[in-house]
């Protein structure tokens, strides 16, 4: 049998919700100020994220695939109470696992290739998170600024590598030769570009979904995110190895994202692979309340503002930047409403969320946006049970 | 060198933030505003001067914003910061498309002089590197030790660190935690755009969406490695600076070592340094530690 937490997931769903609707009138506000007309705007943008098959599949699936997964990475890790900030630099490590498997892989058929191709895109971004991961569990330093450094690690191996050891055999432009057509992904929609990363996508949110809300695994962690220390004395869970599980996870999906870019929009490691979806995953995996199925929601919903926008430049004149401003305020706007709930618990707005919070009990931290953050773990406390 | 003076300013910065408590990842977002504050600044003064009065308030309008929601609502700090990073790469490149056009030639801007230091700057090997530079940077001289006196010889030094380290000890003893952590944030927002401005009107001489290329989170592990004391963080960003301009000199002697690893190793010393393999670096002990915390709140 499966011990469960108490059901309070809906408390963060629904603050993504509302806080869906804040950031869509602030950013109405945020144009009218700056001159443009909103409804054009808006017009524009539907237009081009989901006025047409082409548009909602080649256009907005297809960039909504990276930050699915990158967000999904970003989510599994803030549940543990992993702080994650990552995902650009286990991104990369996956590309570049990814690419330099699918350039030597052209003998074999695609059932094996693709997946090794995959494999090595997770076991690159894996291997990416276990410094920050042994650094914070054995040595308590903070894993904020550890991925951070090591993203930037990444982003200069990926261009070392494409200058170097695997540029492509002209030798003029930093960027690898395509990978062999067996390592590529097909086409899921015929007529379209969206490729089977996006069906892979689905499908590591729903087994998250799963591990989350209905394994022993899932459990650990959510406790383990809640509150180490009691899920250490109390549920005598050895926290280091739920981090350690989840952060590697975390890392393992940050580099497939990588991979399946490689493996389905590229073909080939370029320098500037991601526009920044390892920060963009942050966002996408807040406002769904760091739910898996709600980072399907979320990744989709961000594919199609970043996909819109060069419509909404191109038809209203709206600069394409303004996408950052809106992402900026939807975190804004969550983080903004998490708190203002947690102050007014049993008021107005935790009724509104359909959290089943008592009155003065303290606040859930399950239930919270963001996981407390501990202090690092002192290197070794004894046993820790288990 | 030139390249060591803006994460000199934006690091020095964000160290004091730093000391009361507060880690500010939107760092990168005062300084692309302080980099187009400082733009707009310049126009339309005419001189770069102002530009420089011009970016440090931008600077620290994005650190108001951090400081609004993450001193005065408590939310996490960490996200609070990732959100202003990306809202303020964003909203600079709004406005910079909307007012010079997404495709227009690129600006040129009234630039900083360069001052030279007569007799040091005569110094064989580093004297021209260090002393024949935009005023900025000589800002940037006095600051370190300035801030380091303020931090370390000063009443509201101690305060500011007491918020920092014990914030519910320092309250006990009637330090307004805060307002030091508001000050302070504020404080290294307005340093983080003079070192955007220095970069808009000393280095480029224009400026480009996205320009700020990653300095701030670069700033954040400069701060790590000079160990939360201004003197070492100035030390530690010259080093990085320097660091990278090394990759140019490589390349122009035709040296075949790939540079690129060579950029990543100031990363790589500071992963070192956070491990205690280069002398333990302590941080603050409540940094990122939103306070009150909210068990108090009732």
């Amino acid at each position: 049998m499966v011990a469960r937490l108490p059901r309070r997931s809906r408390g963060p769903l629904a603050i993504g919700a509302l806080a869906v609707v804040t950031t869509v009138v602030l950013a109405g506000v945020v144009l009218v100020l700056g001159g443009y007309d909103p409804g054009r705007a808006a017009g524009a943008m539907w237009r081009g994220a989901a006025g047409s098959p082409s548009a909602f599949f080649s256009v907005t699936l297809v960039r909504a695939v990276p930050l699915v997964l990158t967000g999904l990475a970003v989510a599994i890790a803030f549940r543990s109470g992993i702080w994650n900030i990552g995902a650009e630099g286990q991104l990369y490590a996956g590309a570049i696992a990814g690419a330099w498997v699918g350039l030597n892989v052209g003998g074999l058929p695609a059932v094996l290739a693709v997946p090794a191709v995959l494999g090595a895109s997770a076991v690159g971004g894996a291997l990416w998170a276990l410094l920050p991961a042994v650094m914070r569990i054995r040595l308590g330093v903070g894993e904020v600024i550890t991925t951070i450094l090591m993203n930037f690690v990444g982003l200069h191996l990926a261009s070392y590598v494409v200058r170097g050891p695997l540029q492509e055999a002209r030798g003029v432009f930093p960027q690898t030769d395509s990978i062999a057509e067996a390592a590529r992904l097909g086409v899921m929609v015929p007529g379209t570009r969206l490729h089977w990363g996006f069906a892979l996508a689905v499908l590591l949110a729903a087994g998250a979904a799963f591990v989350h809300g209905r394994t022993r695994m899932g459990f650990r962690m959510h406790a383990v995110g809640a509150s180490p220390g009691a899920a250490r004395v109390a549920g005598r869970i050895d926290t280091g190895r739920v981090w350690t599980g989840a952060f590697l996870s975390s890392g393992a999906i940050a580099g497939v994202a990588g991979g399946v870019e490689v493996a389905g929009v590229t073909f080939a490691l370029y320098e500037g692979l991601s526009p920044g979806w390892g920060y963009t995953a942050i966002a996408v995996a807040l406002l769904a309340g760091l739910s898996p199925v709600g980072v399907l929601a979320t990744g989709t919903l961000f594919g199609a503002l970043e996909g819109g926008a060069s419509a909404m430049q191109r038809e209203a004149g709206v600069p394409s930047a303004w996408v950052g401003v809106v992402q900026a305020l939807a975190i804004l706007s969550v983080i903004a409403l998490d708190r203002l709930r947690r102050r007014d618990e049993g008021g107005l707005l935790s009724r509104a969320s359909g959290g089943g919070a008592t009155p003065g009990a303290p606040p859930g931290p399950a239930a919270s946006m963001a996981p407390p953050r501990s202090p690092p773990e002192p290197p070794a406390r004894g046993a820790t049970g288990g | 060198m030139r390249l060591g003076i803006p994460l000199a300013l934006a690091a020095m910065g964000e160290a004091v933030a730093e000391r009361s408590g507060v880690i500010n990842i939107g760092v990168e977002g005062s300084i692309i505003a302080g980099a187009l504050g400082g733009a707009l600044g310049s126009i339309w003064f005419g001189v770069a001067g102002p530009g420089v009065v011009a970016g440090a308030l931008a600077g620290a309008s994005v650190a108001l914003v951090f400081a609004a929601f993450a001193i005065g609502l408590g939310t996490d700090q960490i996200i609070t910061g990732t959100a202003v990073t990306l809202g303020g790469l964003g909203i600079t490149a709004a406005i910079y498309q909307a007012r010079f056009g997404a495709t227009g030639t690129a600006l040129t801007l009234p630039t900083l002089d360069a001052g030279r230091i007569p007799v040091l700057s005569e110094i064989p090997w580093v004297g021209s590197a260090l002393f024949a530079q935009a005023p900025t940077a000589y800002l940037a001289y006095v600051l370190a030790p300035a801030l380091w006196y303020f931090l370390f010889r000063t009443e509201w030094g101690l305060e500011l660190r007491a918020a920092g380290e014990d914030p519910d000890a320092a309250a006990a003893a009637g330090v307004r935690v805060r307002w030091a952590r508001f000050w302070a944030t504020i404080l290294g927002g307005a340093l983080a755009g003079v070192a955007g401005a220095h970069l808009a009107l000393a280095h480029a001489g224009t400026f480009a969406e996205n320009m700020s290329a990653g300095r701030g989170f670069i700033a954040i592990a400069v701060v790590v490695l000079g160990r939360w004391n201004p003197l070492l963080v100035l030390l530690a960003a010259l080093l990085f600076g320097a660091a990278s301009a090394l990759q140019f000199l490589l390349q122009a002697i035709g040296w075949d070592l790939p540079y690129q690893l060579f950029l990543a190793l100031p990363y790589l010393l500071t992963l070192a340094a956070l491990a205690g393999w280069v002398g333990r670096a302590h941080a603050p002990a409540s940094l990122a530690l939103p306070w009150p915390k909210e068990e108090f709140r009732g």
